[in-house]
C-alpha cells in the first residue's frame, strides 16, 4: 500500500474511535441519577417549568435522536450552556485554553531538551552509574505524584529562596515576562513524569541501535562519539521516542489536571475539577471530548510525521 | 498508534513456582519493594495499635501544631491526655501522624482492589476477543475508544457519576484500566493460538475450554502478576490524586491524599501536612513499581525486552 494510502486509512480511522469517545460521554450524562432541566430550572421551580425545560432541551425525545442531535451540534462546536457558569461552554473553553495551552508547550520542551540527552548519554554509558541515575529517576519520576512534587518545589524556590511566585498565572498579553516566571514552576512539575518516561524510551530505543552495524562502520570510519551518538544512533531510534512522546500526552492531560490544581492556574484542567465539584456535566462532557479530542490528532500527527520521515516505514 | 514499539509477545512457557520463587529472592528489586510493602501492610493492619489515636477525633484547641509539638488530646472515654504529635496536627486540630498511619488502609484497599478486579474483567473480555471472531472488533474497537480518553480524565469524569465513596473511587479508576488489560491478554491469546503444541491440541480436538484452562491461561499468569502490580501502583496514585482534587473518598476518611488536600490552605505556613503523608504516598508507589520491574525481569522476560 502506499504510503498516501496508509495515511488516509489512519485518519478515516480516527472518526471511529472519536465515535465511541463521544458515545461513551453522551451516554454518561445520561446515565446520571440526576436531572439536568432539574438542575437548570432551580431548587423552586414547578413541575411544569422542568417540563418546559426538558423540552427545550429535547430530553424528551428518544435517545438515538439525542445522540445524533447532540453531535451534530458538537461538531459546529455547540457544547450547550454551563450549569454552573451559567453561559455557553464554548465560550468557557475559549477563555481557559491559553494557559493549559502554555502550560503544555513549556513542559514538553522542558521534557524534551532534558530527557533525550539524558537517555542518549545513559545508552552511551550503558551500565554506568550515570545510567544508573537516569533509571532511578525514572522509576522515582512515575512514583513521586505531580502534586507532591508541586509543593516541594514551591517550597523550595517560592517560600525559601524566594525566587519565583508562589501561585497564580498571568496571560501572556499583560507582559511575556510574568507569562514566563509564573510557568517555570508548573512546567518543571509537570515535565518531571514526562522527562522520566522519555528518558527510559530514548535509552532503550538508542540502546538497540547502538549495536547495529552501521555503527560500527561509523565509528571505524573515525566520526566523533557525538556525532555517532546523535546524528548516526539518536536519528535511527528516533521512531519510538517520537511515539513515546505522543502516546505521553495522556500522562500529561492527566497532570495538567493536578499541576493547575497546584498552582492555581485557571486553564482546562482546573474547569474540569470545577465542573466535576459543580456536577456541571455539559462543561465536563465537553472537556473530555476535547482532551481526548486532542489525544487523538497529536498522536495521528506523530504517525504522519515519522511516516513521511523515516523512508523505512512503509505499510 | 502503537505498533511500532508494543509488538505482539511471544507467549513465555509457564514458570515451575518454586524455582521462580527462588529467582524472585535474588532480585533486589523484588526484595526492596517486597519489604516496603510488607511495612506499610503491617502499618495498615496494626494501624490502632501503633499508638494513634482516633483519625477522625477533632480538637480546636490544638490546631496546626508542628511536628514534635505537645498537644493535649480527647480520647474516646472523654478524659485528656497529653501526647507528642509527632507529625504535628491539621486545621481541625487531628493528629496527622494518626491520619497518616490510617490513611495506609484506604490507599491499599484501592491498590489491590483496582489491581484484582481490573485484571479479572480484562482477562475475562479479553479472552472473548481472542477467542470469538465476531465479538473481537467490536470489543477491541470499544477498547480503543476507552483509551482514547486519559485514564485521570476518564476517572475524574466516573466519579461525578456517583456519590463519593471508597467504591466510587475503586470502580472509577478500575474503568479506564480494563482496555490494556484486555489488549495484552488478546495479543497473548492470538500469540498461543499459533504455538504448535495448541494447533496439536486443536487437531487432536481439545475442546475449547480445555484449550483455554490448560495451554492459555497459563501462558496468561505471569503477564496479569506483572501487569497487575503495575496498575496497583497507578491507583494508589490515581486514588490519592482523587482526594487530593477533592473529589475522591469522602473528605473525613483519613487518606493519604485527602490528609494533603486539607493541608493545600495552610501549606506554606505548615508544610507538615502535604510533606508527611507525600513521603508515604511516594514510597509506597515506588515500592510497587519497583516490585513491578523485578517480577518483570524474574517471570515474564519477554515482557521486559519490550519495554
Amino acid at each position: 500500500m502506499s504510503m498516501y494510502g496508509y495515511l488516509l486509512r489512519r485518519l478515516l480511522g480516527t472518526i471511529p474511535v472519536m465515535l465511541v469517545v463521544a458515545l461513551f460521554i453522551f451516554l454518561m450524562l445520561r446515565l446520571t441519577p440526576s436531572d439536568p432541566a432539574a438542575i437548570i430550572a432551580g431548587d423552586n421551580a414547578s413541575t411544569e417549568q422542568v417540563a418546559r425545560i426538558r423540552g427545550q432541551l429535547g430530553l424528551d425525545r428518544p435517545m438515538v435522536e439525542q445522540f445524533f442531535i447532540w453531535s451534530g451540534k458538537v461538531l459546529t462546536g455547540d457544547f450547550g450552556e454551563s450549569f454552573f457558569f451559567k453561559k455557553s461552554v464554548a465560550s468557557l473553553i475559549g477563555e481557559r485554553i491559553e494557559p493549559t495551552l502554555s502550560l503544555a508547550f513549556f513542559t514538553i520542551l522542558i521534557a524534551v531538551f532534558v530527557a533525550v540527552p539524558l537517555g542518549v548519554l545513559a545508552a552511551h554509558r550503558h551500565g554506568s552509574w550515570i545510567d544508573r541515575i537516569v533509571m532511578g529517576f525514572s522509576v522515582l519520576g512515575f512514583s513521586v505524584p505531580v502534586f507532591v512534587i508541586g509543593y516541594l518545589l514551591i517550597y523550595l524556590f517560592s517560600i525559601w529562596l524566594n525566587w519565583l511566585p508562589v501561585q497564580g498565572y498571568q496571560r501572556i498579553s499583560e507582559g511575556v515576562g510574568g507569562w514566563v516566571q509564573r510557568l517555570i514552576l508548573p512546567s518543571v512539575t509537570l515535565s518531571v513524569i514526562y522527562i522520566a518516561l522519555i528518558a527510559r524510551m530514548t535509552r532503550t530505543s538508542v540502546l538497540e541501535v547502538l549495536s547495529e552495524d552501521y555503527i560500527r562502520t561509523a565509528r571505524a570510519k573515525g566520526q566523533s562519539e557525538r556525532k555517532v551518538l546523535f546524528r548516526h544512533a539518536l536519528r535511527n531510534a528516533a521512531v519510538p521516542i517520537v511515539t513515546v512522546i505522543g502516546l505521553g500526552v495522556a500522562l500529561l492531560i492527566g497532570g495538567v489536571v493536578v499541576t493547575e490544581s497546584v498552582f492555581t492556574i485557571p486553564g482546562l484542567g482546573r474547569l474540569t475539577v470545577d465542573a466535576v465539584l459543580a456536577r456541571d456535566y455539559p462543561t465536563i462532557q465537553a472537556v473530555i471530548l476535547l482532551f481526548s479530542f486532542a489525544y487523538v490528532m497529536i498522536n495521528l500527527a506523530v504517525d504522519m510525521i515519522y511516516t513521511l520521515l523515516d523512508p523505512r516505514i512503509r505499510y | 498508534m502503537a505498533d511500532v514499539i508494543v509488538d505482539i509477545p511471544i507467549a513465555a512457557a509457564p514458570v515451575k513456582p518454586a524455582a521462580a520463587f527462588r529467582k524472585l529472592l535474588h532480585n533486589p528489586g523484588v526484595v526492596f519493594g517486597g519489604v516496603i510493602i510488607a511495612i506499610v501492610v503491617l502499618m495498615g493492619l496494626l494501624a490502632p495499635w501503633l499508638g494513634t489515636i482516633d483519625p477522625t477525633a477533632i480538637n480546636p484547641i490544638a490546631r496546626n501544631r508542628i511536628p514534635g509539638a505537645e498537644v493535649s488530646m480527647r480520647t474516646d472515654t472523654g478524659e485528656r491526655i497529653k501526647m507528642i504529635a509527632l507529625f504535628g496536627t491539621d486545621g481541625l486540630g487531628r493528629d496527622i501522624y494518626s491520619r497518616v498511619v490510617y490513611g495506609a488502609r484506604v490507599s491499599l484497599l484501592v491498590g489491590v482492589s483496582v489491581a484484582l478486579i481490573s485484571v479479572a474483567v480484562g482477562l475475562f473480555i479479553g479472552l472473548l476477543a481472542g477467542f470469538i471472531r465476531i465479538l473481537d472488533a467490536v470489543i477491541m474497537r470499544i477498547m480503543d475508544g476507552l483509551m482514547a480518553i486519559p485514564a485521570i480524565l476518564l476517572a475524574i469524569a466516573m466519579v461525578s457519576l456517583f456519590h463519593s465513596s471508597v467504591l466510587t473511587v475503586i470502580v472509577a479508576i478500575t474503568v479506564p484500566q480494563i482496555p490494556g488489560v484486555v489488549r495484552l491478554v488478546r495479543a497473548i491469546v492470538l500469540s498461543v493460538r499459533e504455538e504448535p503444541y495448541v494447533e496439536a491440541a486443536v487437531t487432536l480436538g481439545t475442546s475449547t475450554p480445555k484449550l483455554l484452562w490448560r495451554h492459555v491461561l497459563p501462558n496468561t499468569i505471569a503477564p496479569m502478576i506483572v501487569q497487575g502490580t503495575f496498575i496497583c501502583a497507578s491507583a494508589i496514585l490515581v486514588e490519592a490524586i482523587l482526594s487530593f482534587l477533592g473529589i475522591g473518598v469522602p473528605p473525613e476518611v483519613p487518606t493519604w491524599g485527602n490528609i494533603m488536600a486539607e493541608g493545600r490552605q495552610v501549606f506554606s505556613l505548615f508544610p507538615h501536612n502535604i510533606i508527611y503523608p507525600g513521603v508515604f504516598l511516594a514510597a509506597t508507589i515506588l515500592a510497587v513499581n519497583v516490585l513491578g520491574d523485578g517480577l518483570r525481569d524474574t517471570i515474564d522476560p519477554k515482557m521486559a525486552k519490550r519495554v
